[in-house]
């Protein structure tokens, strides 16, 4: 467990670094923003206890906030998406159960597994992120637009960087 | 008690979700301009409507003493129109007694001298300190403001213009109040730019452009321009924004300065409470 901590560590500077640095300039089409560094709260260990969770999601969107000037935005789609994090995992729950030792990414569990998983909370994600940006439900249908489009961009850059990771771990 | 600890500690991971969420969204709701507009618009129009209901209903029972207020008014307006004042020289004398509360004088000057090609574009007038010109009071004409008196001597006062890169105006959207300062680039006498509306704002190549009324020299709704292009440069939080004046500085002859005359009142009270 604690050896994990670096690797944790990395990720969260490095990818919070990309999303301020690269990610938060790219607005193809003024549809659609990846943001990838809630790539850090989905491939946290299964044995991550809830209120870390929570308070590692908060921390992680309000660096983003801070960086993109809108403080709270960000945290609270994190905030969410921490709170999802566990229910998705129980409904996602392999015949066997995890593995003790493994963490949720496409290395221990396969594309298939890992595309479902993340799907389901980076969508939940943009959602929140993008209707509280809008604040108003008067928009909803092209506000859900850019919310989908950017899921799907999104998850593009999340199975792009799970196949750079791969290599490194053993897989099952 | 046991059994509240028992609660707690049984649902932390939902109660800790809530309240960390109530915190993102309280700095959502603080911190952005944007958010914080619509959710106190969108309050407002709840107890707006509420009041309009309410005073439906009590207009009718009061028709009577409506009517007395408005053959009130219309002697009162009756009373305004310039046959009843006497005119002095240079300015409508409005009669000061407590019952006008007046807060803006306007007088008429006339423009002796103007310039549109340097970076510091100055205007004089020919009137000053023994026409009750002072510094600081802000010069109109009909198609919108025009600057700030700077100096002034006994018959006449400079007037630092708005394409003059040393001022800087505060101005809002009419549309939606969002407000800005209103800056030249000591380019095109025609343009001057809004700074610091923020991307949330919807702006529109047209929109009008006015005068914000929080610098206490102009009031309220003087026309400043119209929205001549708009640009959000990718990543930035402000709008560059491009702004056509209603004032043509090449055809500029007769003026109005705004005497406003609570403004000592006003500066003097926002001193004090910075200073504390």
């Amino acid at each position: 467990m604690i050896s994990l901590l670096p690797r944790y560590l990395f990720n969260f500077v490095f990818f919070t670094l990309i999303q301020v640095l690269v990610l938060n300039n790219i607005q193809l089409s003024g549809y659609i923003n990846p943001y990838l560094y809630i790539i850090f709260i989905l491939t946290l260990p299964f044995e991550t206890p809830g209120w870390l969770l929570l308070l590692l999601g908060f921390t992680s969107g309000m660096v983003v906030d801070i960086f993109s000037n809108t403080p709270g935005m960000h945290a609270s789609a994190t905030v969410f998406l921490a709170f999802l994090r566990p229910y998705a995992l129980r409904l996602m729950a392999p015949r066997d159960d995890y593995q003790p030792g493994s963490i949720p990414t496409m290395g221990y569990y396969g594309f298939s597994w890992f595309m479902r998983y993340s799907i389901l909370l980076v969508l939940a994600h943009h959602l929140w992120l993008f209707f509280i940006e809008v604040f108003s439900i008067t928009h909803f249908f092209s506000t859900f637009l850019r919310a989908v489009s950017s899921t799907f961009f999104t998850m593009l850059l999340i199975i792009i960087s799970q196949l750079f990771s791969q290599g490194k771990k053993q897989g099952r | 008690m046991r059994n509240f600890f028992r609660f707690i500690v049984k649902y932390h991971f939902a109660i800790l979700f809530f309240i960390i969420e109530a915190v993102s969204l309280l700095l959502v709701l603080n911190y952005n301009a944007y958010q914080r507009s619509t959710f106190l618009s969108s309050s407002g129009s709840f107890t707006g409507g509420l009041y309009q209901k309410y005073n439906s209903g009590a207009e009718y029972l009061m028709l009577r003493e409506i009517n007395e207020d408005l053959s009130r008014e219309n002697a009162y307006l009756r009373s305004s129109l310039p046959e009843s004042f006497k005119a002095s020289r240079d300015y409508f004398n409005v009669i000061n007694d407590s019952t006008s509360q007046q807060e803006y004088l306007y007088r008429s000057a006339r423009v002796i001298n103007n310039s549109t090609n340097r970076r510091f574009n100055y205007i004089t007038l020919n009137k000053g300190k023994l026409n009750g010109i002072h510094p600081e009071m802000g010069v109109i004409s009909n198609r919108g403001a025009v600057g700030i008196v700077k100096n002034v001597s006994d018959n006449y006062a400079t007037v630092i213009s708005i394409i003059n890169t040393r001022l800087k105006i505060s101005a809002k959207l009419k549309a939606s109040g969002f407000f800005g300062s209103l800056e030249w680039d000591g380019d095109s006498y025609q343009h001057v730019y809004l700074h610091d509306i923020p991307r949330h704002a919807n702006v529109n190549v047209g929109d009008l452009i006015v005068t914000s009324g929080y610098s206490s020299i102009f009031p309220e709704g003087i026309l400043l321009g119209n929205v001549d292009h708009v640009e959000l440069e990718k990543g930035a939080s402000f709008y560059r924004i491009r702004v056509k004046l209603s004032v043509d500085y090449k055809n500029l002859a007769f003026v109005e300065v705004i005497d406003h005359i609570t403004r000592n009142e006003q500066v003097e009270l926002e001193k004090e409470t910075e200073d504390d």
